[in-house]
């Protein structure tokens, strides 16, 4: 069971290995897996105003496998709007890095940790406007 | 010197030849190709009389009576089912109770998993953290329907050594058999059949630096005398115990492994003991969450398995191409499922995942143990570096706080 070249490409020259700062508010961070299963992924996005994500990072704890489909998920969603990068399939990581069978649900969980992300980002959002809108009653109130 | 590319230390998956060992046995491919049970020519007493002598070296190694007592197979796998299946359906009258450990090989383990679907009792006693069995908890398991007790010798992931001795008295004075599975251990550590009371002992050629496809069942002969039933049927080879013709070359291939033994053994395990100490030393020195699996001293001496934590296994061995080594990784069983030596020690899921064995062996240099240690150092640190876990660890996150998503 050799590993395909582009597997190893990506654990030689991984794309966007690194930190994000979780407390940006256009930062968005998805964390899946856990130890004890071997699989750990954290991927994060900087998404700009127009809702397209300008940067992404991620680190893995995981097989040669893991690491590659991570590197290639934040190298497919920069430059992408959040809506699109949603849509990316694990399969389509699969076919990109030949993953043999036994490797499927290392490309499930890069899908996971993209979508997390989106989600974590959508949840700051939200809670950023109900903050703006909790707000202003209350100058009413005063005023 | 320059070093040669790729460097082989996964001495407990398989060896390579001797030289001696091919020398020896090339003749009995070629001229010497008789079928050692052809009584009525010279082609046959040739290859007999190479057998016989085989037989006795081999008894030599483990320290048994006579070469009668050894039978041989087509390797430890089926020297384990012989011994296990022989024993249990030939005492079938005396009892149906085995015990044995939760750390043996799938050999042992699987043959003991189909007599319980034919209805034999099988206990499977821990190990400690350690790797070590506890022979008062084998004591405890015997009950007056245990027929036999199979603990291996060295254990080939951890490479932890067994009380076979202690183990052995307390079989010997609860009249049960005791079988071992010595195919890692046998001239490597010390192992006596007789001092240890071992009824059946299991070994092969390819661990000790000789061919693959032939190894050994060696069948107590003399208080008591051990029988067998058959678990291949025909010409009734082997006493009985074994039919099948021998394969002659790796008879003899396996004996000149086991000469070399007997005379080198001594020096060699002094020399491997050193150099695994100094892959160990020279990589422990250097990184931070690094942790041996297994006792520390009571080891075979080319043996290293280490958890690098927020590493995983099957990781680190990509990182580490142009060296030959294993994993306790799920990711690189079939099962996805984590080594279950190391999780019968109660090493935690992660800490299994993240391991790596060492084997280092006759033909591994100092020269090859520094280029390891510097390339296993190295890739670690970049790993970590990659390494969400070890992100957190360095800010003081406690791991085993965290809820984990994991689908």
């Amino acid at each position: 069971m050799a590993y395909s070249e582009k597997v190893i490409e990506h654990y030689e020259n991984p794309r966007n290995v690194g930190t994000l700062d979780n407390s940006d508010e256009s930062v968005g961070t998805g964390l899946v897996g856990a130890p004890a299963c071997g699989d750990v992924m954290r991927l994060q996005i900087k998404v700009n105003d127009a809702g397209v994500i300008e940067d992404a990072k991620f680190k893995t704890f995981g097989c040669g496998s893991a690491i590659a489909s991570s590197s290639l998920a934040t190298e497919w969603i920069k430059g992408k709007s959040v809506d699109e990068a949603a849509e990316i399939k694990n399969s389509q990581i699969a076919e990109e890095l030949n993953l043999p069978p036994v490797k499927i649900h290392c490309s499930v969980l890069a899908e996971d940790a993209i979508k997390s992300a989106i989600e974590d980002y959508k949840k700051k959002r939200a809670a950023r406007r109900a903050l703006d809108g909790a707000a202003e009653p209350a100058k009413e109130a005063h005023g | 010197m320059s070093l040669k590319l790729p460097i082989y230390m996964d001495n407990h998956a398989t060896t390579p030849l001797d030289p001696r060992v091919l020398e020896a046995m090339l003749p009995y491919f070629t001229e010497r190709f008789g079928n050692a049970a052809s009584r009525t020519h010279a082609f046959g007493w040739t290859a007999e009389a190479a057998v016989d002598a085989a037989r006795d070296t081999l008894a030599q190694l483990i320290g048994a009576d006579s070469g009668k007592e050894i039978a041989f197979t087509s390797g430890a796998t089926e020297s384990d089912n012989l011994a296990i299946k022989g024993v249990a359906e030939y005492y079938q009258s005396r009892g149906n109770h085995i015990v044995t450990t939760t750390i043996e090989h799938k050999a042992v383990l699987d043959s003991c998993k189909r007599l319980e679907k034919q209805g034999y009792q099988v206990s499977y006693v821990d190990v400690g953290k350690d790797g070590i069995v506890d022979p008062a908890a084998i004591e405890a398991a015997i009950t007056d329907k245990t027929i036999l007790v199979s603990v291996m010798l060295a254990n080939n992931e951890v490479g932890t050594v067994q009380p076979i001795e202690q183990i052995g008295r307390i079989t010997r004075s609860k009249g049960v058999l005791l079988h071992c599975d010595a195919v890692q251990g046998v001239g490597k550590v010390p192992f006596d059949v007789k001092k240890m009371n071992v009824d059946l002992a299991s070994i092969t050629a390819h661990k000790i630096y000789g061919p693959k496809g032939v190894g050994a069942l060696y069948v107590r002969r003399s208080k008591p005398r051990v029988r067998l039933a058959a678990q291949m049927d025909g010409g009734g080879h082997e006493r009985g115990n074994r039919s099948g013709t021998l394969n002659v070359p790796g008879i003899v291939g396996f004996a000149k492994a086991a000469e070399i033994l007997i005379k080198e053994g001594k020096q060699e395990n002094e020399r491997l003991r050193a150099l695994r100490d100094r892959l160990h030393q020279s990589i422990a020195a250097r990184l931070d969450a690094v942790q041996l699996n297994g006792h520390p001293e009571q080891r075979l001496p080319g043996n290293l398995n280490i958890s690098f934590a927020f590493v995983e296994g099957e990781g680190l061995m990509m990182a580490i191409k142009d060296v030959a080594v294993s994993s306790g990784s799920a990711c690189t069983s079939a099962s996805l499922e984590p080594s279950y030596v190391l999780r019968s020690m109660g090493l935690d899921e992660d800490l299994a995942h993240s391991s790596i064995r060492f084997g280092l062996g006759r033909f591994n240099t100092e020269a090859e143990v520094d280029y390891v240690a510097d390339l296993v150092v190295d890739k670690v640190k970049r790993l970590r570096d990659m390494s969400p876990l070890y992100e957190m660890y360095q800010q003081g996150v406690d791991l085993k706080s965290i809820q984990w998503a994991a689908h």
